[in-house]
Formats: structure tokens, C-alpha cells, sequence
């Protein structure tokens, strides 16, 4: 089976924007990414886009072929995926399967949402069609207090506070000041994140990502066409699991074991142990989710995540940079192209090319995308090199 | 009717009250409290009305969701099959639906039906026991084995007016049926057109007559309804053990007994309108499981409700020796009126959506 | 849209009012909310109701300051995941002073209002939980 390489990614920039509708940023995405490639529209061949709920939010189904159309792509295969916040890293992984399979040699996978043109408590509503509807959301739960559950579990079980829920935050707006793209490129502080308004306990509105409007894009590209391009970032392991939909139904409130299962699958495929990974994109809707990631991928034990982060292991200059864009916190989170997102900045990474944001010397990054409360997980491994690398930093 | 003498305190074969449960919302405002908003003299309320505070529900409650919480209570006294209740009766004055039974929710919320008769009744506050009644003739025909009566209000008070003083939330639901706890030996009821406090159709607030409510209204439907009754029975106040009548304030009922010849001892238990108001369908209701909270076997109960519009309903039970095993299988009365939290206006206000922004 | 569906919410009021989940009667696994198929039995299950007292623990909890729409006028509300006494775990809302829920805290059901679908709509009446008090039945 060929190999699969990453040759083209962007995304817009991520804000509340008004003037730009849902089409206009994914053709703007799609458009800047087949640019990076150096390729054609016409070389290719399928379009998977993830979006969690266009539905509710713009009142549009059916956007794969919207998508196309806009993008003149018609009529090759449109796809849409949807896994709620997982949306963009798994039309990742469908691309990637679809190249894999040698049905396409070139394939996009897109991410988009619009999320700012209802009003903010609609807009609650409809994330929490990422939990269950029946027995989660109809009890007035939040996907803000839908993490706050594990929060409170966490510190209660680990000790965990919330100054090092807050040091993600300062972590992550750190590397995001210096990210134009981003939608809130400033630097706060943790005084800032725990005195502004609390959301769900233990969870301030600095501990949240925001609402936000924005798309991203990737080409990918079998070995064939990725070896004819200029910098193609190879694709290791691309791997996802699932679990049960409703947080109370998990076997733990202290981890995402579907993390844990795609991301061993991942490294397996990868060749590598999570000591190999150079740099991570991770899934911090919520500071939280930062510290469970870095536990649940195997960067640091059980319980120590908070510790991890104090230390400023996850920091640009640090052991395991995280985020070093900006994460969801302080780039935004449009759900569905996040993912894609994430996939965009670790290529621009290993690539050599991220200016001020720069990790010197990065050569394999790790992409941790999650679903709602961590029903599904999606890892993906991406490196400068296609064959594994057993460099350790 | 009833023999005085032949009292069967076994009450085997007998149709009375098999469970009884009360529940009262936890939330509690001083009269003091609403009377610095509106400036006036907390002292001359409180004695005048013979009210300290009134209970409040919670935003999530109301009288479904108080009739269901008494009901429980009453299922877990009478130790029965909800599947064998063969009717409901839920009397209220704030259903939370204009048109859609409040008796059905509260039905399945307990397991009762679907072989069931149901419709929900409003006579301002005696409501519930015109249920009573209902549910003893049904049984009484042989038409059902046991039927739940059910007496709960989340009345409104107009703010800034008397009433807003003592309008509160609660509720008692009564099993009837064979094997009582207590008898009901006898009932009957005084009812005219007299219109003393009445709410228009889609009117958020009642209005009322002012003193008129008192002399033409509550103290001659009660005291008529209650010499009817002693009439028939052949009773003497002197006869019963406690007597329990509506309590729209704590003046009226004390008032009406002392015109009557029943005393203070006598009416000490069922007067719980001290600390949580009137709780309109489920005033004197919550008075009668306060009275069998304490009553031994053999004691014999006088209940006289009324509700505006107007009328009274009377009851002579008698405590059968049941009582004491039954009894201590649920929260008594007082549990619900000790467990309280108070609040101010301002929380009153939106507990209550009395802004009409809201 | 769909909290305002009349069949979606009759549905499901025998779980709602009176907490009926199911069992599989080969396994024994209980399940709260009710599920129709048992996943370790799988063909072989046999499921039938199975009524839950609604007693449990609260297992953790958060503060809900900011409400999705329909919930504006609660907050601030504690949301809790309990650990039922019969095993499973559920969400629900713990009512009473939001200052004294902590996690290991043991609860009872209430029924009370769920949700309000406006003015017009039906309104849903369902299980929360309260703090249990030492001195109650």
C-alpha cells in the first residue's frame, strides 16, 4: 500500500465573522490549501469535509457538495464526517483511508463551522448534541460542565488544581499571540483565568475555548505525487476509537480511553513510542483536556498531567511542546474544522516554517482530536520522514 | 349516619383514610421580609394575621410535582399497590395546565392506573377534600378498592397586597379505602354562591371581597358546615380529640373554634399555617396529617374545610390502633416544616416570575 | 426543535417519572436509562423492566453558571453524575443548596419540572436528586 504525505494546508482566520458566511470560509480554506500544494484543482480527486452541526447552526445539511461547488471541484466524490469536535481529524482519517485504499492519489479533507449567527444559547444547545441528548443535555448539563464533571473528578482523585488548569490557558495564548490567525492572539495570565466569570465549576471562561467561525484545509497525496512536491509531511499513523456516548456510562471520569486506544493503535502503526513524538496538537476545548491528553498519550503517568504542565514541559522551549500555535483555546474553535487545523500546524512545523512559533529541530507530531466528552478520539501522526524515526529529545 | 357510641377503632371493614403524606416546598419568606419591601409594620402583620413566614416553592416545582411527592408519602403509609388505586383527584387552584389533568401526571408518576378515573377539581381551597369525599363515595359504592385524593396549591399572592402575606405552596394526598387508619365516619358539606375571592380566567392574581372573606364567607360556610355535621352525628365538640379547620391566616381558624366550643389544645396540632401560610387546596389537608402525625387509636377528628366561591366540607374521623404502624413510614408533617431555608424578595420574585419581563 | 416534540418526551416518561430501566435476564446487567440490547449477551440477552430506587452517590458534580436555552432561569444549577445504588451511573440535577453538594454526598429522587417548552408547549416533569438529609425517610 502506498504511503500518504500531507503537501498543502491552511486555514483562515479563525474569529466571529460576521461579514464571511460558512461557504465563504471553506472556499477560502480549500483554496489557500490546493495554493500551498502547488497543485491543480483538477488533480483532485475527493473532497471529505468534517462539520459538526451546520444543521442547527446555518440550517444547512448536505454540505459536501456544497462545498465542492463552491470550491469547482464538482463532480468528484464529496463526503461530509461528522464525530462532533472530532469531525475534522476523522474526514482526516477518511482521506487518508481513501489513499491508502489506491482508489484517489490526491485528496482534500476540510473542516468548517459557523457558529455566530444564532444567538449564544442556541449555540450552547447545539454543542451539547455532542453528549447525549436524552439523558446528558436534558438535565440542563453543558459541554462547559460536561468537562467540568472530569475537572472536579480529576482534582478530587489527583490533586489537581485549578492554577494548573489555568497554566494550559497562559500555555497555550502564550504561543497564540504570536499566531495571526488566531482569534484571541494575546497573552494572559493565570490571575486572568481564574478571576474571570465562572462558566461551570470548576471551569472559568478563560479555562473554554470559545465560538468561533473559521475552516481549514489539507491536500493529501499519495508517494507518487507527494515525492514531485516540494516539502511533503508523511502521514505515520492515523487512528480512532470510541466509547460510550454519555460521560456517566464511561468506565472512568479521569481519562479518555478512546485516547488511549487510537493512540496506541497510532503509535503502532507509527513505529513509535510516545518519548518519539516531538511536538502535539491536542484537543484543549477545555484547559482540562490538555492535561488528560498528556497523560492519556502517554507523554507523562496517570494523575501527574497537572504536574507535567507546572513543570513547562509543554511549553515552545519546553520537553514536549503543546499547542505551539495556539490550541483551541486561544486560536478558536470552529468544531468541525479543528482538526484540520491541528493537522495544518504541525505540518507547517515540520516543515521548518513556522517563523516566531518554530520548535527547532521537530520532525514527528502527534494530532489528538477528541469528540464531545471523549466519545470518539482521533490521533494522528505525521513526521518529516517516512520511515519511523527513533530520535528522542 | 353514625352511631357515636358504636366507634370500631379496628376499622376493619371500614371505609377511611388507608395512607396519608404531606409535602411542603423548603423554601421559607418572612412576613417581616415582604414587609420592608412594601413599608409596612411587620409587628401588626404578624399579629393581625397570625403568620410568622410562608413556604415558597422551588423554580422546578409545583403542584404536580408537590401532589407527586405527597402522593409517595401516602403510598409508603398505606403499604398498597399503586395498580389497585382506581381513582385520583387532584384539587387545586394552580394546575399548572389550564386544560390538561394534572391527575394523569401525577397518575403515572406513581405507578397508579391505566384502570383508573381521573379529573382534576378546583374549588379554591377545598379542592381536595371535595376529592376526599369523591374518592370515600366511589369506594364506599364498591365501585374501586382504594382512590387517592390530593389537595396542593403554589398559590400567588398579588405583591403588595394582604394576601401576599400568607399565599404559600403545599400539599397532602389521602388514600381511601378498607382497613383505614383512621375512619371517615361521617361527611357533609354547607355550599352557597357567595363570591368572596375569585380569579378570571387567564388572571395571574386573584382579587377578593376584603372583609368580606370573613363573616359572610369562611365563618359562616365553616361553622354552618360544622354544626351540620355535629347536627347529624349527634357530637359535641367535647367529643373529638383535635379538630382541624382551613386556615387562610392564623386568626380565622382560632376564631371560628372559640365561636364553636372546640379549644386551643384541640386545635394546637392541625394549625400549621404559623410558619408556612396558607397553602390554599392543601391548607386544612396538611392540617389532618399533622393531626395524625400525633393521634392515638380511638381519637376522634373533626375536619372542616372551605374554599371561596364558596363552601365547606366536613369530616368526623376516628383514629383506628392502624395508626401506629403505619404512621412512622414516611415524613410526618413537622419534617417538612422544620426543613427550611429562607430567602428575600428579591429571590421570592424570580422563584415566582412575578416580573413580567422574565 | 426536537424538546418540543410531544412523542419524543411520552416515549420515554416511564424512565423519566418513575426511573424504569431494564435488565438482561441472562447477564443480570442492569441498565439505567433502559436499553433494549444487551452488549455482552448480544443475541442471547434476555431484557426485561427492571425499576430503579434512585438512591445513589454522587460521584462528581459541577455548577451550571451559563444555561443552554430553556435553563436561563435556574442557574445557578449543580448537575451531578450519580452512582445509583443498583451500579449504573446517571447525570441529574441535585437541587437544594448548591454549596453543599460534594462529591461522595449520598441522594434520593425528587420529581420535579425538567423543562418548559415556552408558554405554549408541554412542560417535562422528570427525577432530580436532593442531598439526603440523616433524619428523613
Amino acid at each position: 500500500m502506498t504511503k500518504v504525505a500531507v503537501i498543502g494546508a491552511a486555514y483562515t482566520k479563525f474569529d466571529e465573522h460576521w461579514e464571511k458566511s460558512l461557504r465563504d470560509l471553506s472556499t477560502e480554506a480549500g483554496v489557500k490549501a490546493i495554493h500551498d500544494a502547488g497543485i491543480e484543482g483538477r488533480d483532485i480527486k475527493a473532497l471529505f469535509i468534517g462539520n459538526m452541526s451546520a444543521g442547527k447552526f446555518i440550517g444547512q445539511e448536505h454540505l459536501a457538495p456544497l462545498t465542492a461547488d463552491n470550491v469547482g471541484l464538482t463532480p468528484i466524490p464529496a463526503t461530509r464526517v461528522e464525530a462532533a469536535c472530532a469531525s475534522g481529524a476523522l474526514a482526516f482519517l477518511h482521506a487518508y483511508l481513501a489513499i491508502k485504499s489506491g482508489r484517489y492519489d490526491v485528496v482534500v479533507a476540510a473542516g468548517a463551522e459557523k457558529m455566530t449567527d444564532i444567538k449564544g444559547s442556541d449555540a450552547i444547545s447545539t454543542l451539547m448534541g455532542a453528549g447525549d441528548q436524552e439523558w446528558e443535555s436534558a438535565t440542563g448539563l453543558t459541554f462547559t460542565g460536561l468537562y467540568a464533571l472530569i475537572a472536579r473528578a480529576h482534582m478530587h482523585r489527583f490533586g489537581t488544581t485549578r492554577e494548573q488548569m489555568a497554566m494550559v490557558s497562559v500555555n497555550n495564548h502564550k504561543n497564540g499571540s504570536l499566531n495571526p490567525n488566531a482569534q484571541f492572539p494575546r497573552e494572559i495570565t493565570i490571575e486572568d483565568v481564574l478571576n474571570s466569570p465562572m462558566i461551570a465549576d470548576p471551569l472559568t471562561l478563560l479555562d473554554c475555548s470559545p465560538i468561533t467561525d473559521g475552516a481549514a484545509a489539507v491536500v493529501l497525496a499519495s508517494e507518487d505525487v507527494a515525492r514531485r512536491t516540494r516539502n511533503p509531511i508523511w502521514v505515520l499513523g492515523s487512528a480512532q476509537a470510541s466509547d460510550t456516548l454519555a460521560l456517566h456510562h464511561r468506565q472512568s471520569f479521569t481519562e479518555i480511553l478512546a485516547t488511549k486506544i487510537a493512540a496506541k493503535k497510532a503509535y503502532e502503526q507509527a513505529g513509535l513510542r510516545p518519548a518519539d513524538v516531538n511536538i502535539a496538537e491536542v484537543h484543549d476545548c477545555f484547559s482540562i483536556n490538555e492535561i488528560l491528553a498528556v497523560e492519556d498519550l502517554g507523554f507523562c503517568e496517570k494523575g501527574q498531567g497537572g504536574r507535567f504542565v507546572e513543570e513547562g514541559s509543554i511549553a515552545l522551549g519546553g520537553r514536549k511542546p503543546v499547542n505551539t500555535a495556539g490550541g483551541l483555546k486561544s486560536i478558536g474553535h470552529p468544531v468541525g474544522a479543528t482538526g484540520i487545523r491541528q493537522i495544518v500546524d504541525i505540518t507547517k512545523q515540520l516543515r521548518g516554517e513556522y517563523g516566531q512559533l518554530q520548535v527547532n529541530g521537530a520532525g514527528t507530531g502527534l494530532a489528538l482530536n477528541i469528540g464531545g466528552s471523549g466519545a470518539t478520539a482521533v490521533v494522528n501522526i505525521l513526521s518529516k520522514n517516512p520511515k519511523e524515526t527513533f530520535r528522542t529529545f | 349516619m353514625v352511631d357515636a357510641d358504636d366507634v370500631d377503632i379496628g376499622g376493619n371493614g371500614r371505609v377511611g383514610i388507608v395512607g396519608y403524606g404531606a409535602y411542603v416546598p423548603r423554601f421559607r419568606i418572612t412576613v417581616d421580609e415582604i414587609a420592608r419591601i412594601w413599608g409596612n409594620d411587620p409587628v401588626s402583620i404578624r399579629n393581625g394575621l397570625g403568620i410568622t413566614e410562608k413556604s415558597v416553592p422551588d423554580i422546578d416545582e409545583d403542584t404536580v410535582t408537590i401532589s407527586v411527592e405527597a402522593g409517595r408519602n401516602a403510598l409508603l403509609r398505606a403499604g398498597i399497590d399503586p395498580k389497585s388505586i382506581g381513582a385520583i383527584y387532584v384539587g387545586s387552584e394552580s394546575h399548572p395546565y389550564a386544560v390538561k389533568p394534572s391527575g394523569t401526571i401525577v397518575a403515572e408518576a406513581l405507578g397508579i392506573g391505566p384502570e383508573l378515573t381521573c379529573a382534576d377539581l378546583e374549588f379554591a381551597c377545598k379542592a381536595g377534600t371535595a376529592g376526599m369525599q369523591i374518592c370515600f363515595s366511589h369506594v364506599k359504592a364498591g365501585q374501586i378498592k382504594y382512590g387517592m385524593a390530593i389537595g396542593a396549591d403554589t398559590s400567588q399572592g398579588r405583591p403588595g397586597d394582604a394576601l401576599e402575606y400568607s399565599a404559600a405552596a403545599g400539599g397532602a394526598a389521602f388514600i381511601i379505602g378498607k382497613d383505614p387508619l383512621a375512619t371517615i365516619d361521617a361527611t357533609c358539606s354547607f355550599t352557597t354562591d357567595t363570591s368572596d375571592f375569585w380569579r378570571r380566567e387567564g388572571q395571574d392574581y386573584p382579587s377578593h371581597g376584603a372583609r368580606f372573606t370573613g363573616k359572610p364567607a369562611y365563618f359562616k360556610h365553616v361553622i354552618s358546615a360544622t354544626r351540620m355535621m355535629l347536627d347529624k352525628t349527634g357530637l359535641q365538640p367535647t367529643d373529638f380529640k383535635y379538630a382541624i379547620l382551613h386556615m387562610p391566616n392564623g386568626k380565622f381558624p382560632s376564631r371560628a373554634a372559640k365561636m364553636m366550643g372546640f379549644t386551643k389544645e384541640q386545635m394546637e396540632p392541625g394549625l400549621v399555617v404559623k410558619k408556612i401560610g396558607n397553602c390554599y387546596s392543601g391548607s386544612s389537608p396538611l392540617g389532618l396529617t399533622a393531626a395524625l402525625d400525633v393521634a392515638k387509636p380511638g381519637d376522634r377528628l373533626l375536619l372542616t374545610s372551605y374554599g371561596s366561591g364558596a363552601g365547606a366540607d366536613s369530616f368526623v374521623m376516628t383514629v383506628t390502633d392502624k395508626i401506629g404502624q403505619r404512621r412512622n413510614k414516611a415524613n410526618k408533617t413537622e419534617h417538612y416544616i422544620k426543613n427550611k431555608q429562607n430567602i428575600d424578595y428579591g429571590t421570592y420574585v424570580k422563584l415566582r416570575g412575578k416580573l413580567k419581563v422574565m | 426543535m426536537h424538546r418540543s416534540s410531544v412523542p419524543l418526551f411520552w416515549r420515554l416518561k416511564e424512565s423519566k417519572y418513575r426511573m424504569v430501566g431494564t435488565k438482561c435476564g441472562t447477564c443480570s446487567s442492569l441498565y439505567f436509562p433502559p436499553r433494549n440490547f444487551c452488549p455482552k449477551c448480544r443475541r442471547d440477552g434476555k431484557i426485561e423492566p427492571f425499576r430503579f430506587s434512585g438512591n445513589g452517590e454522587i460521584a462528581s458534580y459541577t455548577i451550571i453558571r451559563t444555561a443552554p436555552s430553556g435553563f436561563e432561569k435556574q442557574t445557578p444549577y449543580a448537575v451531578a453524575i450519580i452512582k445509583l445504588e443498583e451500579g449504573p451511573s446517571i447525570t441529574g440535577q441535585v437541587v437544594g443548596d448548591i454549596n453543599a453538594v460534594e462529591i461522595g454526598k449520598l441522594v434520593r429522587p425528587v420529581f420535579r419540572r425538567m423543562y418548559e417548552d415556552g408558554d405554549c408547549g408541554l412542560i417535562n416533569y422528570g427525577i432530580k436528586f436532593e442531598l439526603v438529609d440523616k433524619n428523613q425517610k
